[in-house]
């Protein structure tokens, strides 16, 4: 069953556009004829469960692999035509921790702005910004090893944002953190997202994540199953909440059979 | 893309790998005290037993030290080669491989300049080494120390690039200490570093054969050549086919569309 609730509002043309794409692990279809778009401004939140293929999606998204059926435009860019440069306009925070341990905070985002192409100076005054609104200004000089958790994510998100992207992808960025630091993460990005005109996809397993508002793709065994604003698909669900519509959509049954 | 985009992440790689080397002082010493062993120790016991006739690049007698010499300097760059390749699966199991092969320059280059990164840190050791073998009493022509340069930074490349196309082939790594010996000993021993290859054919032919088709051996004789202030064109043409071959095998293998480490993203999903 496919549902499709209303679009919340396009503001613009779209930062990401997925088309038509497909992907195989040998004869294991892992991502079935997949298409969305996310836009500027926007937080969408790609739900599903565990091996919905939703970090394959994102390795597609990534050029980690390439697609070899359908399209993936980053701001107008496929990486058919462009290659590498195709990813410019991209962020990523990875599902996997990506930071050096061994080396400073200061220093895995001078290694990324370096990636990048930004000058030092240009690099340090984007970096000052980024971990104050990330509240991470006074831990610049320690060593990745030495933060926990929330801060190291907070770190990967800072780096994410350090060149200014217009797209930024989160692989379930809050795996492991305790609620005040995922609600602090929550919040920010979805500021950031509105602040600075970002379109942001965010996959995720956790319902709580999610806001009203925000733009849902429910993802199920490589299909996307449903579409919409969170809002719209739980009211087209008839869940009470989110929770209840995503069980129902994956699940295929009412709410209350899988309460039962 | 600007061209200073290339050169500030070229830059910013070779500084990464250079923060990280600095962060492993372990790795240096360690990379030192093993050809120190053998200069010291193996060359010492061995400079009575073994005599070594003139053959080119040598103009007069040589004593076993000075022999082994270029031969231990690629084991240092062998060793340092792989060390890279195991820092590339590191980075690949910790995620931040992750990090490069999302940067928007075409993958060929942030392999290349990952392997250069590695090589510059093995310059460090080579330089380090030559220097403490200069006071326990070998000599090199002056300028050989810097005409070996060119030839240090050749087979550095080929090293990395062979250790790179290894690592795109292990999965774990805990894999990979067994990997490695299989490819650093026999290399070494079955090549022209610890005997001359007329010596090797004596002993045996079958040895000596294998010692022909190792390109570790023309690694060793482009080195020791250079040192003397000549090169050896054979050694040269292998060595940069070598480096080649490896490096296109690499680059194929990281490659989003085709390459190994897409097919074992594969096989884990699909496991």
């Amino acid at each position: 069953m496919q549902k499709e609730a209303s679009k919340g509002g396009s503001p613009s043309t779209p930062v990401l556009v997925v088309k038509n794409v497909s992907y195989y692990y040998g004869s294991k279809r892992v991502l079935d004829d997949v298409s969305f778009e996310v836009f500027p401004g926007r937080v969408t939140a790609l739900l599903g469960p565990n091996g919905a293929g939703k970090t394959t999606l994102f390795s597609l998204i990534t050029r980690l692999f390439d697609a070899p059926t359908g399209r993936i435009e980053i701001v107008g860019r496929s990486a058919a035509e462009w290659g590498a440069r195709a990813l410019e306009p991209l962020g990523v925070v990875f599902q996997q921790p990506t930071l050096d341990l061994d080396l400073t905070v200061k220093q895995n985002l001078r290694y990324f702005a370096a990636l990048r192409g930004l000058t030092r100076k240009d690099a340090d005054e984007r970096m000052a910004r980024a971990l104050d609104a990330l509240d991470m200004k006074e831990r610049i000089g320690e060593r990745v090893r030495d933060l926990n958790g929330g801060h190291r994510r907070r770190v990967e998100i800072a780096r994410g944002i350090l060149h200014s992207p217009k797209l930024l992808l989160l692989d379930e960025p809050t795996i492991g953190l305790d609620v005040p630091t995922r609600t602090a993460i929550v919040r920010h990005i979805h500021e950031l997202a509105r602040a600075d005109n970002i379109g942001v996809l965010w996959a995720t397993h956790l319902f709580d994540e999610v806001e009203p508002e925000d733009d849902l793709l429910v993802l199920d065994k490589g299909r996307i199953v449903a579409r919409g604003t969170a809002e719209d698909v739980v009211a087209e669900t008839g869940a009470k909440d989110l929770g209840g519509a995503f069980r129902l959509l994956i699940g295929g049954e009412t709410e209350e059979d899988i309460a039962a | 893309m600007k061209p200073m985009h290339y050169v500030r992440a070229f830059y910013g790689i070779i500084w990464r790998e250079f923060l990280r080397f600095l962060q492993q002082r372990e790795r240096f010493f360690a990379a030192l005290v093993r050809p120190l062993i053998w200069l010291i120790i193996f060359a010492a016991g061995f400079r009575a037993a073994l005599g070594i006739s003139i053959i080119p690049p040598y103009q007069t007698y040589i004593t076993y030290d000075v022999y082994i010499t270029p031969g231990l300097v690629a084991m240092i760059q062998l060793f340092n080669g792989m060390q890279t390749s195991l820092s590339m699966v590191y980075d690949r199991e910790m995620g931040s491989m992750r990090v490069l092969l999302t940067t928007p320059l075409p993958r060929w280059f942030l392999l290349v300049s990952r392997l250069f990164a590695g090589v510059t840190v093995s310059l460090f050791q080579v330089y380090t080494f030559l220097l403490v073998a200069y006071f326990f009493g070998v000599e090199l022509p002056p300028w050989g120390y810097l005409a070996v340069l060119p030839a240090l930074i050749v087979t550095g490349m080929m090293f990395g690039a062979l250790g790179m196309l290894v690592s795109s082939t292990i999965k774990q790594l805990e894999n990979f200490a067994g990997i490695m010996n299989f490819v650093i000993f026999p290399m070494f021993f079955a090549s022209s570093a610890l005997y001359p290859l007329w010596k090797m054919r004596e002993g045996s032919l079958w040895l000596y054969n294998i010692c022909l088709y190792n390109p570790f051996t023309y690694a060793v004789e482009l080195i020791r050549f250079a040192f003397y202030l000549q090169i050896n064109w054979l050694a040269l043409g292998v060595v940069m086919g070598c480096l080649l071959v490896f490096l296109g095998l690499s680059v194929w293998a990281y490659d989003p569309s085709f390459g190994i480490q897409q097919r074992k993203a594969g096989a884990a999903a699909a496991a």
